[in-house]
């Protein structure tokens, strides 16, 4: 009996307990093997350039000015700070770029959707335009054929008196921060405030009595007549209004928007605005008609169907693709490079090239890249949490 | 012209009007409010409409097209050994034919671009006398080829695997290998380097991403954590750091001594850039198949690899064809950052143009072009996924 059980138990690389852990020892031996072969050689041929590995040249003065920054930075400052004067124009045309691309897909998804025939069509030539043309293509058409095209600042092209076109730069109209600006924006927070409760006031009366107490209105009251209270006090407005005007070789006053940085938020914008819209043109088109012919037996107004039944439900739809687009654009952002506009890519190459670590340079933009891909996802997570259907 | 005929034409042009004004009575001028939206679109795509045919047949200077086309099309492929491309397209030309007979239906419509492409690329004016010789031979052939497979639908396997086999085929007559001139692949260019670029990509991530895709949703640890770690890492970052991973870490990494030039740098990144997304996308496949089918599999007695090659991955795969078309469109779209890199793809080649003082200011002309070349293709592939997607039936089942 013995015998019998000891011969039909199989032979130990035909054990189902052995097998497994046998072949993850032979996958993790060739990734290391794999591994230790680039790692030896990337070694050698460091050491053959006369080169060492470590981080601190971070810590050494960086020989480059940057042009368009927004913190302070000279070319005696460090390499660190040059990547961080990178990292944050990186989030200045992310984020610049993410809420204007989200207002223009959305406007586009809906003309998609729309009875009007010329807004339809328009909105659907569009898409398949900007959706099936390479970004560094548009990019490179802006920057080359439209923002470096525009003549030089002396003749550049004006419209309005307000907005400057020329090949160092757009300058637009900008704010200007007044003595009391400080007052104006506590004051607005008070007034904000002071006006949610009117409007809750009114929306619970409202509610009682059944009549109408027009809430919104009254909220929008409560405000206007808090901003001339402000006013009386203050005897100032709160930003002034600084119109560029041409001086000399420049421009005074407004902002200017460099070309590189102009074509790339241009491009992103647009291109990723069309992605933006047929994910949301998708998810209305998700939510059960019966939903919209139910709201219509109500006697709802079709823009109020559109932003109380349509938009809350298809939101929670939209969400997780409209997050892998706002990934996408953060990535894409990358293409500046391309377009000489300083930001985390563009550093790093220049960085690269003056001293040559390129290994830890790379590393450097990876890191930097993988935790802005996570902490959008964090947050596109709670949104989404948020929004999710509460079911029992 | 008799009674019946003049009735005809009198009558003719008056219903189509009623229709047209209800029509646009209909889409266009239903309330105020839509009277209004059509007035403020109209003007604008009137203004864009009008200035783009402006300047297209009337500002535009398209010499600088005509001029740089060859440069466009295969950059500095050497002219003498031109006949090997001709020869791959007419290849292609022969399975396409073939395969526009067998299978009719979107291979038609997609048949039909091409030989439309072709004709209208052999009457353009400034092309050689022997490009508008070689593109006939390939009209020519479409149309043999067609009428050849029309009625054989026993040729369906063997134009398959001919299909497989084009890819090495094409790679040999483009480098010779010893039985031709050499070209190196620091001489491919202009479209014919986008086109082999996400050839590669394509051919080689496949393997590539099935076996990540598998090794995520494998029962082993360790393979499942590297697969998940490798996927994530190569999504989280730019395609532009990849590239330049490619470009300069791959000399290092590879040692001295084995050389590997710029071209098949950026192929070896494209590859395992597109695996990453690839195996997200066969995961998701994998995903879709119910358990009952794995159960089945298995109380079959099939082991892993029969199990996988026989009942999962024929489904999986059928379900993500579309998306895998998506993914591919979007590798040939992104294959033009290659030009920042500093490879002289279709878009690299137009910058070169434009910085040529021979042809200052035709930044538009040149950009443009290369978008309308894209524009065409991209146009092409999805116009077949979204075919496909109805011939497969996915998501209706």
């Amino acid at each position: 009996m013995k015998k019998l059980s000891s011969s039909t138990s199989p032979p130990f690389w035909r054990d189902k307990r052995v097998i497994p852990i046998l072949l993850q020892a032979i996958f993790a031996l060739l990734v290391m093997l794999l591994g230790a072969f680039f790692f030896t050689n990337a070694l050698g041929s460091l050491k053959q350039m006369g080169m060492s590995f470590g981080y601190d040249f971070l810590g050494k003065m960086a020989s480059f000015d940057i042009g368009d920054k927004l913190i302070e930075f000279s070319s005696t400052d460090t390499y660190g700070k040059a990547f961080l004067v990178g990292i944050l124009n990186t989030i200045k045309v992310a984020l610049i770029g993410i809420i204007l691309a989200t207002i223009l897909g959305f406007i586009i998804g809906i003309s998609r959707l729309s009875n009007n025939w010329l807004a339809k069509t328009v909105a659907t030539v569009y898409v398949e335009v900007f959706r099936n043309t390479p970004l560094l293509v548009q990019i490179f058409i802006w920057f080359y054929a439209v923002f470096l095209s525009f003549p030089s600042i002396e003749k550049s092209l004006n419209a309005f008196g307000l907005f400057y076109f020329s090949n160092r730069g757009t300058v637009i109209p900008w704010f200007e921060l007044t003595p009391s600006s400080m007052i104006w924006f506590i004051s607005l927070l008070v007034g904000l405030f002071l006006s949610y409760i009117v409007w809750k006031v009114r929306i619970i009366k409202q509610v009682e009595t059944g009549q109408r107490k027009y809430p919104s209105f009254w909220a929008l009251g409560s405000l206007v007549g808090w901003g001339v209270i402000t006013w009386i006090f203050t005897l100032q407005s709160p930003l002034l209004l600084s119109v560029p005007v041409i001086a000399g070789r420049g421009f005074d006053g407004g902002y200017t928007i460099g070309p590189g940085f102009g074509a790339l938020l241009v491009a992103l914008v647009m291109y990723t605005a069309s992605y933006i819209a047929e994910i949301v043109r998708g998810g209305i088109l998700a939510v059960p008609k019966g939903q919209v012919e139910a709201a219509k037996a109500l006697g709802l107004k079709s823009p109020t169907i559109l932003r109380l039944v349509i938009l809350p439900q298809a939101i929670r739809i939209i969400i997780p693709p409209l997050t892998n687009q706002y990934l996408n654009l953060i990535k894409n952002s990358s293409l500046a490079a391309a377009v000489a506009y300083p930001e985390l890519v563009g550093v790093g190459i220049t960085v690269l090239s003056q001293t040559g670590k390129s290994v830890e340079v790379i590393s450097i933009v990876i890191l930097v890249y993988l935790s802005m891909s996570l902490f959008t996802s964090l947050l596109m997570n709670i949104f989404n949490k948020y929004t999710q259907l509460v079911e029992r | 012209m008799n009674r019946e005929e003049f009735q005809q034409t009198q009558e003719a042009p008056y219903k189509p009007l009623t229709h047209t004004v209800s029509w646009l009575k209909k889409n266009l001028f239903s309330s105020w409010k839509n009277t209004l939206l059509t007035i403020v679109f109209g003007i604008i795509s009137y203004l864009i409409v009008k200035n783009s045919i402006v300047w297209i047949f009337f500002s535009a200077d398209w010499q600088v097209i005509s001029a740089n086309f060859r440069l466009l099309a295969v950059g500095q492929y050497p002219a003498a050994e031109v006949w090997r491309l001709w020869i791959c397209l007419t290849l292609s030309s022969v399975l396409m034919g073939l395969s526009w007979g067998l299978w009719k239906g979107t291979v038609a419509h997609l048949t039909i671009a091409m030989v439309g492409m072709y004709t209208i690329l052999g009457c353009l004016p400034f092309v050689m006398t022997e490009t508008r010789i070689w593109l006939l031979v390939n009209v020519v052939v479409l149309v043999t080829a067609y009428v050849i497979g029309k009625n054989r639908p026993k040729l369906k396997k063997p134009l398959l695997i001919a299909w497989f086999l084009m890819f090495p085929v094409i790679v040999f007559l483009l480098s010779g290998f010893g039985v031709f001139n050499h070209v190196g692949t620091n001489l491919w260019g202009g479209f014919l380097l986008t086109l082999l670029i996400s050839l590669v990509a394509i051919v080689f991530s496949f393997p590539l991403g099935l076996l990540l895709a598998l090794g995520r949703r494998s029962k082993l640890p360790i393979v499942r954590w590297f697969s998940i770690g490798y996927i994530e890492l190569i999504r989280g970052v730019p395609l532009i750091t990849i590239l330049f991973i490619a470009q300069l870490m791959l000399p290092l990494f590879m040692g001295h001594g084995i050389d590997i030039n710029n071209v098949i740098r950026a192929m070896v990144g494209f590859t395992l850039f597109t695996a990453a997304y690839l195996a997200e996308n066969i995961r998701g496949g994998l995903q879709s198949i119910p358990r009952g089918q794995f159960e089945a599999a298995e109380s079959l007695g099939l082991n892993t690899a029969f199990k996988m090659t026989f009942i999962i991955l024929p489904q999986a795969l059928r379900a993500v064809i579309p998306a895998i078309v998506g993914l591919f469109i979007g590798i040939f779209k992104d294959t033009s950052l290659v030009a920042v890199v500093g490879l002289t793809d279709i878009l690299g080649i137009g910058r070169n143009i434009i910085s040529n003082p021979q042809f200052l200011g035709t930044q538009m002309e040149v950009f443009l072009f290369v978008a309308l070349v894209f524009l065409i293709f991209c146009n092409m592939m999805s116009y077949a996924s979204r075919r496909l997607e109805v011939a497969l039936g996915v998501g209706k089942r």
